[in-house]
């Protein structure tokens, strides 16, 4: 029993009442916000060290028995993904203090992004699958509210179509919670995989498990439903879309990992083929949608499409060194991505556009965004010494190992094309020489540098301490596909159905 | 009853649908309800269901006792229902606010954010 889990939650939710009540006073409310995020990120790195230190972290809300009351679990999986989520989270506040002007602080701005991270981190750690459905209502609440402030046209149009398919999502997701309920009687997600094992009619689940594949899908933006990402993700500021794209599409390959991983492991060796198929085509069409465009914001948003694709294939692979190689592969590119929108949202406030035509002759001026620019994008396409290239190399060991030649091809084909697109940018923005006069324009202020400048340091680091990282998430992949072990931690050793049956009498 | 609520969950989502796929933002909001009021009774659907004569009651142990019904459905029917309440809510201002910047409430005009 570990009660401490409930401490990130309670300390966001203090902090987005009190950035409420303090908007006015925008000193304040940036020090609460940064305090809280800081206060997350301290807690998350010791989870860290706890759940390797002593397993599994179980906490029982209200004290109820587990399959009863709602559950939280922290296993390894939990810890990284909490982790990389609120050091991305403190470095987009970090840069919407040097990139936003005060009306975005005066309307409730900080509330959002801390809802943001609330519902994000309870959608990790929650062990329970209608509350897991209500975790993403408060994480996609406060994404609509964050993808619409400003308010400008196209804002409005984006937000639309992005409110509307993902409520899509979730209306999906809520039918399947229903389904479940039906067929298992259980919500609880030990619960609902000891119980699966002796269900009567196999084939209703694998129905039920289509329906979690198309609600979580769509938020994660697989091939046929990511048309919301690369049409709304560009029209809000900056900083918004870095910490959108850092979090939002990789709860939903985290959850499709939890759910599928742990929880209904047959219907994922059912479903394997067609996952993996899923993958493979959401790498290149995601990769072939970067190529035709020349915005560097909606570059950078089709390539998370491509990326999804990679972080599906470590599920579709279906064991556990396939799940260690995609955890470690979305940690990874949760941090290059996010730093990649920083860096190109500071030369886009420079130019005043995104578009990569009308930019230029950025190397000769701005050395160091260009140098870090040039460091994230060799991290993404996977070239060592990058954390990319380890993620990259796990993914295409653990796909060699099992023999999935097709995905393992097609993986490598798109690094090829993910660093030509890339370096389309690379010779725009940076390296070509301006139609217009460079000496005119604005300097990069260190604020808009430095949170991206980190972040690739961070993946730097995490690529030349490649070991650490790779050892954490293969005890995480075992963890996430060890479904007995999860039952156990949560229910005790006898399992769910036995403090079920002991109630009940 | 049992016969009339599967008409009733297979109409509200045949009407969704028809209306979700009209080009006007009104139609799309209606439909987005009618979608929310049909899973909530299909999760109504899942449980025991409420009868006559029988209260959704559980006893302390969490047994069903004969005679009653499981009270799980209606609570995540009642969660259900508050969510879809509030996210309702904003897409009607957010789709107030786009027809009044977009001055039309056809889904074809708003292809700004979809060109290359």
């Amino acid at each position: 029993m570990a009660n401490h889990l409930f401490l990130p939650i309670v300390s966001l939710m203090v902090g987005a009442s009190l950035t409420v009540l303090f908007a006015r006073q925008r000193w304040l409310a940036r020090g609460i916000v940064v305090g809280s995020v800081l206060f997350h990120l301290i807690y998350s790195l010791r989870l860290l060290w706890v759940v390797a230190a002593h397993g599994r972290q179980v906490s029982q809300a209200g004290g109820w028995l587990a399959p009863f009351g709602i559950t939280f679990v922290a296993d390894g999986a939990t810890a990284i993904m909490l982790a990389v989520a609120s050091l991305l989270t403190l470095m987009t506040v970090l840069y919407s203090f040097a990139s936003l002007d005060e009306g975005y602080e005066r309307y409730f701005y900080y509330p959002l992004i801390l809802l943001l991270l609330l519902g994000v981190s309870g959608a990790f750690m929650t062990g329970d699958l209608f509350n897991l459905y209500v975790w993403f209502e408060v994480l996609l609440l406060a994404s609509f509210g964050l993808i619409t402030l400003g308010g400008t046209r196209a804002q409005l149009e984006g937000g639309l179509k992005y409110v509307v398919l993902n409520l899509m999502g979730s209306i999906a997701f809520l039918i399947g919670c229903g389904l479940v309920y039906g067929v298992v009687g259980t919500l609880n997600m030990a619960h609902i995989a000891e119980r699966m094992q002796t269900i009567q009619q196999p084939g209703i689940m694998t129905a039920i498990a289509c329906i979690f594949l198309f609600a979580f899908g769509s938020k994660a933006a697989i091939l046929p439903l990511f048309f919301w990402l690369p049409t709304s993700y560009h029209t809000p500021p900056v900083a918004v879309t870095a910490i959108f794209s850092g979090l939002l599409t990789k709860v939903g390959a985290y959850s499709l990992y939890r759910v599928f991983g742990t929880v209904m492991q047959n219907e994922l060796i059912h479903l394997a083929p067609w996952i993996l198929t899923i993958a493979w085509l959401t790498m290149l069409v995601g990769v072939f949608g970067a190529m035709a465009q020349m915005n560097v914001r909606r570059i950078l948003s089709f390539h998370i499409v491509s990326q999804i694709g990679y972080s599906v294939m470590g599920l579709g692979l279906a064991s556990s060194l396939g799940l260690a190689a995609g955890l470690l592969f979305t940690a990874h590119v949760m941090i290059v991505k996010t730093a990649l929108f920083f860096i190109g949202g500071a030369a886009e406030q420079i130019y005043g556009t995104g578009d990569i035509k009308k930019m230029g002759g950025l190397a000769r001026r701005e050395p160091a965004l260009a140098m870090f620019w040039f460091l994230g994008i060799i991290s993404l396409a996977g070239l060592p010494p990058m954390s990319g290239f380890f993620g990259k190399l796990a993914l295409l060991q653990a796909g060699v190992t099992q023999g999935a030649w097709l995905v393992t091809g097609v993986a490598t084909l798109t690094g090829i094309l993910t660093l030509f697109s890339m370096l389309k940018i690379w010779n725009e923005v940076f390296w070509k020489k301006s139609y217009a006069d460079v000496s005119k324009l604005p300097r990069v202020s260190p604020g808009l540098l430095l949170p991206g400048a980190l972040l690739v340091i961070v993946s730097l680091a995490l690529g030349l301490g490649a070991s650490v990282l790779v050892d954490y998430t293969t005890v995480a992949g075992m963890q996430l596909f060890d479904q007995a072990g999860y039952i156990q931690s949560v229910c005790g050793l006898d399992g769910c159905e036995a403090v079920f049956q002991a109630a009940i009498r | 009853m049992s016969i009339l609520l599967p008409i009733a969950i297979g109409s509200l989502f045949a009407g969704a649908v028809y209306l979700l796929l009209r080009r006007s933002v009104v139609k799309l909001f209606l439909g987005l309800t009618l979608l929310s009021h049909g899973v909530n009774l299909l999760i109504f659907s899942m449980g025991d269901g409420l009868r006559r004569g029988v209260p959704p009651i559980t006893a302390a142990d969490g047994t069903t006792l004969p005679g009653t019904t499981d009270p799980l459905v209606q609570a995540l029917i009642l969660t259900a229902i508050v969510i879809s309440f509030g996210i309702l809510a904003f897409i009607l201002a957010l789709a107030y606010r786009a027809n009044q910047a977009v001055k039309s409430d056809d889904l074809d005009d708003m292809v700004t954010t979809d060109r290359l």
